[in-house]
């Protein structure tokens, strides 16, 4: 299977089944994919009116030679694969404990409901969470790496219980022979010195909530009385990050974007400019019905801010003031095995969510839906059932994957998306998709662009 | 080659044999959160 587009001046050929990526020239972007379904003469007939036949002949061989590496034309291989890696025996290994349901911000588009996800608030008990922990120690067989998401709502508003739990997996560690990795997912308000101080020695891992310019962040995140949260928060992250850039510690600020700003390549650059090197800006996702959704019609908007933000990704790398933009990080030589590529996020089986009061669900965003309630801290998974339908859903579960060449970088995409658009996990969100799928393209091209320069 | 410049010559196939160790960072761990990516994790074998 290939997927041949052209973008920013590049035609690129990407090889699906191999992860092969080929910048070609006009001539070569056509053979390539009339050479899949058709033999070395019928493709020198069809373009030997436009190209001298000598040219056509040489790129047929190299693109034969290619096809002998395995890097044009791979078959997909995998699905026995897979279906024996999903097969293994279900082993947990990365948490996201809900530290507080309740949240000191009124974020508009809040997928939990200012951190009450459909329910009352509370705040995790340190028993509660010790709990959890042991559940995860004891649920991950030989695997070493551990991951634990402090999220909410707002965990700085539980912050005691959070730095007990660290260092009660701390103190596991060495007799189970596992690594914690923590990561702190916060909005800011709450951010202080010590809170750095503690994090930068603890956490693997921050995501600080920001949505870019400050009239975008404060009509979205305004705080309960209406009043805008830009000015408090972002003179802590700035100062936050610029101690990870110097301690090679990991962050993110993290953005949303809405219906409200398609312009959103200029959130991102708003990051950037303010100094930090590590970025994301997520789409919104949310119901048809509310104003500030993403829509069908906005799509071709979106792809133009991508393809900007490409552009000005690239100029920025080569004057030496780049940044890294999640959506558009590929490793293209060291990345995942495809076992990880078509397998799956892992929700519902290697990851779990955890409520303040110990429920199970399969992530973050199926909590508060009884329906996907599947145990608790004290008893363990009880809904095995919904544990083996998360099992089975990986990128061959899903008929709209079939066909898609960026299956092998979503993995088969958000299964709360699906859910929630169509009611089914093994479906896929169409919009989240479009999106999706443009990222991946431009971040080829990215690295295209880039590779000239060496 | 003239008219093909490779940016990877990596192919997944040769990542069936050692894969699937399962220490590598899970996808919403990183940052995303409502999408899910994994074409930008890094493998753990390689770091």
């Amino acid at each position: 299977m290939i997927h041949a587009y052209k973008n920013n001046g590049y035609n690129i050929i990407l090889d699906v089944n191999s992860g092969s990526v080929h910048v070609v020239d006009e001539l070569t972007y056509e053979v390539i994919p009339l050479f899949e379904h058709k033999s070395r003469e019928e493709v020198i007939e069809a373009l030997k009116g436009r190209y001298d036949i000598a040219d056509i002949k040489e790129v047929l061989d190299e693109v034969e030679e290619l096809k002998e590496a395995g890097q044009l034309y791979a078959e997909d291989e995998y699905r026995q694969f897979v279906k024996n890696f999903k097969g293994r025996k279900t082993v947990v290994k990365a948490m996201c404990l809900h530290i507080a349901h309740d949240c000191n911000l009124a974020c508009k588009y809040c997928f939990a409901e200012e951190g009450e996800y459909h329910g009352r608030r509370a705040l995790m008990s340190l028993e509660v969470g010790k709990k959890a922990l042991d559940f995860l120690i004891e649920n991950s067989g030989n695997r070493v790496n551990l991951e634990v998401d402090f999220f909410g709502g707002e965990p700085l508003m539980n912050w005691d219980v959070v730095k007990e739990l660290v260092m009660y997996g701390r103190s596991k560690e060495r007799e189970y022979n596992k690594k914690f990795r923590f990561t702190l997912t916060t909005n800011g308000v709450l951010l202080n010195d010590d809170i750095m101080e503690f994090a930068n020695k603890e956490m693997a891992n921050v995501v600080l909530s920001l949505d870019g310019r400050k009239e975008v962040n404060d009509a979205m995140r305004p705080f309960r009385n209406g009043k805008g949260s830009y000015d408090l928060i972002v003179p802590k992250f700035v100062r936050f990050a610029k101690m990870r850039d110097e301690l090679g510690l990991s962050y993110y600020v993290r953005g949303t974007f809405t219906r409200d700003n398609l312009d959103f390549s200029k959130d991102v650059i708003h990051y950037a400019d303010l100094g930090f090197k590590h970025m994301s800006i997520e789409p919104v996702v949310g119901s048809e019905d509310e104003p500030y959704s993403i829509r069908q019609e906005d799509i071709p908007k979106i792809m133009e801010e991508y393809d900007a933000l490409a552009k000005e990704y690239i100029k920025r790398k080569k004057e030496g003031r780049g940044f890294n933009f999640f959506h558009f990080m590929i490793d293209l030589e060291q990345g995942p095995c495809v076992a990880k590529r078509l397998s799956g996020c892992g929700s519902g089986t290697e990851y779990l969510a955890v409520t303040p009061w110990g429920d199970f669900y399969p992530c973050h965003q199926f909590v508060g839906d009884e329906k996907f309630l599947m145990g608790n801290v004290y008893e363990g998974i009880k809904r095995t059932d919904i544990q083996d339908e998360f099992k089975l859903c990986n990128v061959y579960a899903k008929p709209k994957c079939s066909e898609c060449f960026a299956r092998y970088y979503c993995s088969g995409g958000c299964s709360a998306n699906a859910y929630k658009f169509h009611g089914d996990i093994k479906d896929a969100y169409d919009i989240g998709c479009d999106m999706q799928k443009k990222r991946i393209e431009c971040a080829i091209m990215i690295k295209a662009a880039l590779a000239e320069e060496e | 080659m003239k008219h093909i410049k490779t940016l990877s010559k990596k192919t997944l196939k040769n990542t069936m044999a050692k894969g699937g160790c399962g220490e590598c960072q899970t996808s919403c761990q990183s940052a995303c959160k409502t999408s899910c990516t994994v074409g930008n994790q890094s493998c753990e074998n390689n770091k």
